[in-house]
């Protein structure tokens, strides 16, 4: 029956295990998939981040030069970043925020990459 | 006079939605008859518009649990189909990474069921514990559930000489944490009670009704997918876990020593952890027909894949443990009490989302 005791005088002598969220954040590990970015002026177009998409969130159109992507169809899986040939998407290691409106990330090129001679 | 009484599918205790009619007379179930496809997604359908390596994320989430190992299966499947021999290294991750999954899930399980009978704080500390290795999975495989670790072809991710020493320290505090709950779970009265000789599930009925995992090895037979030595557990000493009782107590007792057993799985492949590459670059297209079996948290799981030399699979059919576990609940509720429903009832670990893909 007395099995807890030590536990529980424990748990009253020390800070509780869980956090008061929002008020204390943890920080994220190192490496953790988290938001996808894109530097869009090294991307090149080509499309295979959203062929490579298991969840089908990322357009690309070259026609208008624009690169989206649907943060909440994202399952945070970093195939595109792996699978990008020029290294211009990354995953930083914070989570997406609640929001009130779901909108996209709508990343327009202006310049583009610089050809290589 | 019988009474037909719902349960499920919103109940307190359970995860999942499983809906069964019980057939009471007096307080006394006499029957149980049971509905399912409240949550049915269609997943095996997804491989005709997904290709063969989209699919690893799609089998992924058949399971929120244990999507590891349904992506491990899938990808020894599509091995298979190709013939490609996975690195070593490869093979020893793949198993860290289940077996920590199997560890959480058994922790998160016996949480559910101490809440089930209704002793919270029991349920706390085991969640506490788990929360231990949910760190270790975040921070060595870059998420905390789905940790999509697994490709064709070998792993995405390797664990360097600082995190393995790391987990080792990590598995140390497990140990430490579940010796300390274990006098609990053994000797209290509320536990004993409530899982003593209820749901009883003979050797004879758990052979006959097909039942798998740790509710097979709760009624005392000797039976574990990890024993045919599938990736790299054909390199490690372990014996499956039994009890010889069938109750639900015996299923619970079953569970808990897998935890120890998992401890000293990873520990033992990280001591043999091999060097060199963790994944091999695939060329070609998966053809013929394949079924691939695992051992889940829950009990095995089969995999069967046919391929036509194309892009996308032809077929993909996934059974999963809670659909051979339900039979043989079926069977141990006639005779129990209507209160001890709600516990025999999660003492199979149902994973009902699993069941109905």
């Amino acid at each position: 029956m007395l099995d807890m005791t030590a536990t529980i005088i424990r748990n009253f002598l020390t800070k509780p295990h869980t956090r008061l969220y929002p008020i204390t954040v943890r920080e994220p590990f190192e490496n953790v998939r988290g938001n996808l970015d894109i530097e869009i002026e090294e991307c090149i177009l080509c499309g295979i981040c959203s062929k490579k998409c298991p969840s089908q969130c990322i357009t690309v159109s070259k026609e208008e030069k624009v690169w989206t992507v649907d943060p909440f169809a994202c399952v945070y899986c970093a195939i595109c970043v792996e699978n990008c040939p020029t290294h211009c998407l990354s995953m930083d290691k914070h989570h997406r925020k609640p929001v009130k409106v779901k909108e996209m990330n709508r990343q327009v090129q202006v310049k583009g990459p610089e050809k290589k001679k | 006079m019988a009474t037909i009484v719902p349960f499920g599918p919103q109940h307190p205790v359970l995860p999942e939605p499983l809906h069964l009619k019980l057939v009471l007379e007096d307080e006394i179930v006499k029957q149980a008859l049971p509905t399912l496809g409240y949550v049915h997604r269609g997943l095996e359908t997804l491989a005709s518009i997904k290709d063969i390596n989209q699919m690893v994320q799609v089998v992924e989430r058949v399971c929120g649990i244990c999507s590891c190992i349904h992506a491990h299966n899938y990808c020894m499947c599509i091995e298979g189909l190709m013939g490609i021999e996975v690195p070593q290294r490869a093979d020893f991750l793949r198993v860290i990474w289940s077996e920590m999954h199997r560890m959480h899930s058994h922790l998160l399980w016996f949480g559910l069921l101490a809440d089930a009978f209704g002793m919270e704080s029991l349920f706390m500390h085991a969640w506490r514990i788990r929360e231990k290795i949910m760190d270790v999975m975040e921070a060595t495989a870059g998420n905390r559930v789905i940790i999509s670790i697994n490709k064709v072809g070998g792993v995405r991710r390797d664990l360097s000489q600082d995190q393995l020493k790391w987990i080792l320290k990590v598995l140390g505090e497990v140990e430490e944490e579940l010796d300390k709950i274990k006098p609990v779970l053994t000797n209290d009265y509320t536990v004993k009670k409530r899982t003593v000789g209820k749901g009883v599930l003979t050797y004879q009925q758990a052979y006959e009704l097909g039942a798998a995992g740790p509710q097979l090895r709760g009624s005392g037979v000797v039976q574990d997918v990890r024993m045919t030595g599938y990736g790299a557990y054909k390199y490690i000493d372990f014996a499956p876990v039994t009890e010889p009782d069938g109750d639900s107590w015996a299923r619970t007792m079953v569970r808990f020593r897998e935890l120890y057993q998992s401890i000293d799985i990873v520990r033992q492949l990280i001591g043999k952890l091999p060097e060199g590459e963790i994944a091999v670059k695939v060329k070609g297209k998966p053809s013929g027909e394949i079924v691939c079996r695992s051992e889940q948290p829950r009990g095995e799981l089969l995999y069967y894949v046919k391929a036509t030399g194309e892009n996308f699979l032809d077929r993909v059919r996934i059974r999963t443990p809670t659909f051979a576990n339900v039979p043989p609940l079926l069977a141990m509720l006639p005779g129990c009490e209507m209160a001890d429903v709600p516990v025999i009832a999660l003492s199979i670990d149902p994973c009902i989302s699993c069941t109905e893909r």
